[in-house]
């Protein structure tokens, strides 16, 4: 879309089974700086089945809501999602839409983007504006991590951008803050799925997703074996946290891909991350590099996981771990 | 099944550096790879052609030496191989090279389904396979860890998301980008090796896509790059002496000064 009267600022505000994802809040407080500098309005874009808290939406910032509620939305359906949010910017014509770069906005908004006809950059951790040319500077990693790059989408509109979760902080909500929650039917005939969802199945129960956790705590190699990852489990439980890996412990089979951290595995950026018998090696760092926080617990005082770490030990991880396991029990 | 496989070249990020003068990658010295998610991707689709028959293409696009990965591809396991190349080629963000792709795609008389890795090293978008799903008008899904089954004309995989999986059913032409756990790549065959050596891999052109030069490369991008630089490391990080019981102590009281516990 070519278009120099495309006007506001959209957040898709992302939820999974009903419940809101702190991303949506986290880019309604971006969304809210961006729109002010722009002079423009804020919506969130919202899709679901019973979708709890929308009013939440406004208390975040944005000054409208469009809310699309089906039961055939219920289950995150990507194709169902494109259809939608492509009908809606096209009908609408944002300047700038923000998704969160969670593993669904990274698989649906690419196809929104094509289907629009616009440039999207991918996983950005940085957004500022040039308020004369309405253009967003969107700076993401690129080479792992190892360089920044800054992109910028010049005459295609919407300016698209998956983001990095945790990245920007949510604002404190304004309960008493004013927007309008628009309904927008679900057009089922002009929006068809290609793909059938069959099953799905759920982790086990009671584990905390490693993708929005405030607090992970990862382990490697040092490790040693599958049935030490129970200590790293204790731990979690007195925390909060979720369990993440290194490589080779799941390469080793001992925890499932699903929990892999670094560069062949998942992205995080929690508050804290806490790195227990993991070395460091450069495809790991470059998944946990915009952490807040980084821990590390090694025998290895030379371990390149200390090059990074805003607090470290040296020292043996099946005394250090277990003994602050129990001061925090106690606490 | 006849299955196309869409594979980059990347510099081994390890050794990637950057010029502080100029800001821009220093090329000289540094070592090629397969996208190693990419590996699974082809390995995925040797192992269709052994359950139900048909051809593996690879298509890349790059400069020449990618006939390089190409060859290395053959020796993995691949029938044929074509590269994208062409100067108009150059500086192609994901929607371009997405379009580029899918121009070869759509020049193949037949095919069933098109396999990315889920990203890749450099870029590490993982754009380019949904963007390709869309241009080629087919069915998609990502993050996909297992085919299940390839019945008449569909496809049932099992795919990762944040907290499980799904199993999802795709009618064929379909685009899917893989994850790590899918397999594990085998290594080159002797047999491989040798027809490596000999194969003829042709290189297409804009030209020979059909494709007019203002749509390809930066010309039909609709990004710009306009900062590449190097991250700051400002973190000199705090280690705590003493004995288990001294340091436990110490951190404790860190994570409670910084809120988080």
């Amino acid at each position: 879309m070519v278009d120099d009267v495309c006007r506001g600022v959209w957040v898709f505000a992302e939820q999974r089974h009903g419940k809101l994802k702190n991303i949506a809040s986290e880019l309604l407080t971006k969304g809210r700086q961006l729109a002010d500098a722009l002079q423009t309005d804020l919506s969130a874009v919202c899709f679901g089945h019973h979708v709890g808290e929308v009013a939440q939406l406004i208390a975040y910032g944005a000054d409208r809501v469009y809310l699309v509620d089906s039961p055939e939305l219920a289950g995150n359906q990507e194709d169902l999602f494109t259809g939608q949010l492509a009908a809606l910017i096209e009908q609408y014509r944002p300047e700038i839409v923000l998704a969160g770069g969670t593993p669904l906005g990274r698989a649906f908004i690419p196809r929104v983007a094509a289907r629009v006809r616009t440039g999207l950059t991918a996983d950005a951790t940085g957004l500022d504006i040039d308020t004369a040319e309405r253009r967003l500077w969107q700076t993401c990693p690129a080479f792992s991590g190892n360089f920044l790059v800054t992109i910028i989408c010049p005459e295609r509109r919407p300016q698209m951008v998956t983001v990095r979760p945790r990245v920007f902080k949510k604002g404190t909500p304004d309960m008493k803050r004013q927007g309008e929650i628009i309904k927008v039917d679900f057009n089922r005939e002009r929006i068809t799925s290609r793909t059938r969802l069959l099953d799905f199945v759920a982790d086990v129960a009671g584990t905390v997703n490693i993708d929005e956790a405030e607090i992970i705590i990862a382990g490697g190699r040092g490790l040693g074996t599958a049935k030490n990852f129970k200590m790293l489990e204790e731990l979690a439980a007195v925390m909060g946290a979720a369990v993440g890996a290194t490589r080779p412990p799941v390469d080793e089979g001992w925890l499932p891909y699903s929990r892999q951290i670094g560069q062949t595995g998942k992205t995080v950026s929690p508050r804290l991350y806490l790195a227990v018998g993991i070395s460091g090696a450069v495809q790991h760092l470059v998944g946990i590099q915009t952490s807040d926080v980084i821990v590390a617990i090694n025998e290895d005082p030379s371990a390149p996981i200390f090059d990074i770490a805003t607090y470290g030990i040296v020292g043996d991880l099946f005394k250090i771990v277990p003994l602050l396991t129990e001061k925090l029990k106690k606490r | 099944m006849n299955t196309v496989v869409c594979l980059k070249q990347v510099p081994d990020t390890g050794d990637v550096k950057i010029d502080p003068r100029t800001g821009t990658l220093i090329r000289e010295g540094i070592k090629n790879i397969i996208n190693p998610l990419d590996t699974y991707a082809l390995e995925e689709g040797v192992r269709l052609r052994e359950r139900y028959g048909g051809k593996v293409a690879v298509i890349s696009m790059g400069p020449p030496q990618v006939e390089a990965a190409l060859r290395e591809a053959i020796s993995l396991g691949a029938d044929e191989a074509v590269l994208l190349s062409d100067r108009a080629f150059a500086g192609a963000d994901t929607w371009a090279t997405a379009f580029t792709l899918a121009a070869a795609v759509n020049k193949r008389a037949e095919y069933d389904l098109v396999i990315c890795g889920q990203q890749t090293l450099d870029g590490d978008t993982g754009q380019v396979g949904p963007e390709l799903a869309e241009i080629l008008d087919i069915s998609f899904v990502a993050y996909v860890s297992q085919v299940e089954e390839v019945t008449g004309r569909h496809l049932r995989v099992r795919r990762l998301v944040e907290d499980g999986y799904e199993i999802i059913e795709a009618p064929l032409p379909a685009v899917i980008t893989v994850v790590k756990e899918i397999n594990l790549p085998r290594l080159p065959s002797l047999r491989g090796i040798t027809r490596s050596k000999s194969a003829a891999i042709p290189v297409l052109t804009a030209k020979d896509l059909g494709l007019d030069e203002s749509l390809v490369g930066l010309a039909g991008s609709f990004t710009r790059v306009v900062k590449l630089f190097s991250p700051e490391r400002t973190c000199s990080g705090e280690i705590f002496q003493g004995e288990a019981e001294n340091q436990v102590d110490c951190l404790i009281g860190r994570l409670k000064d910084t809120g988080i516990i």
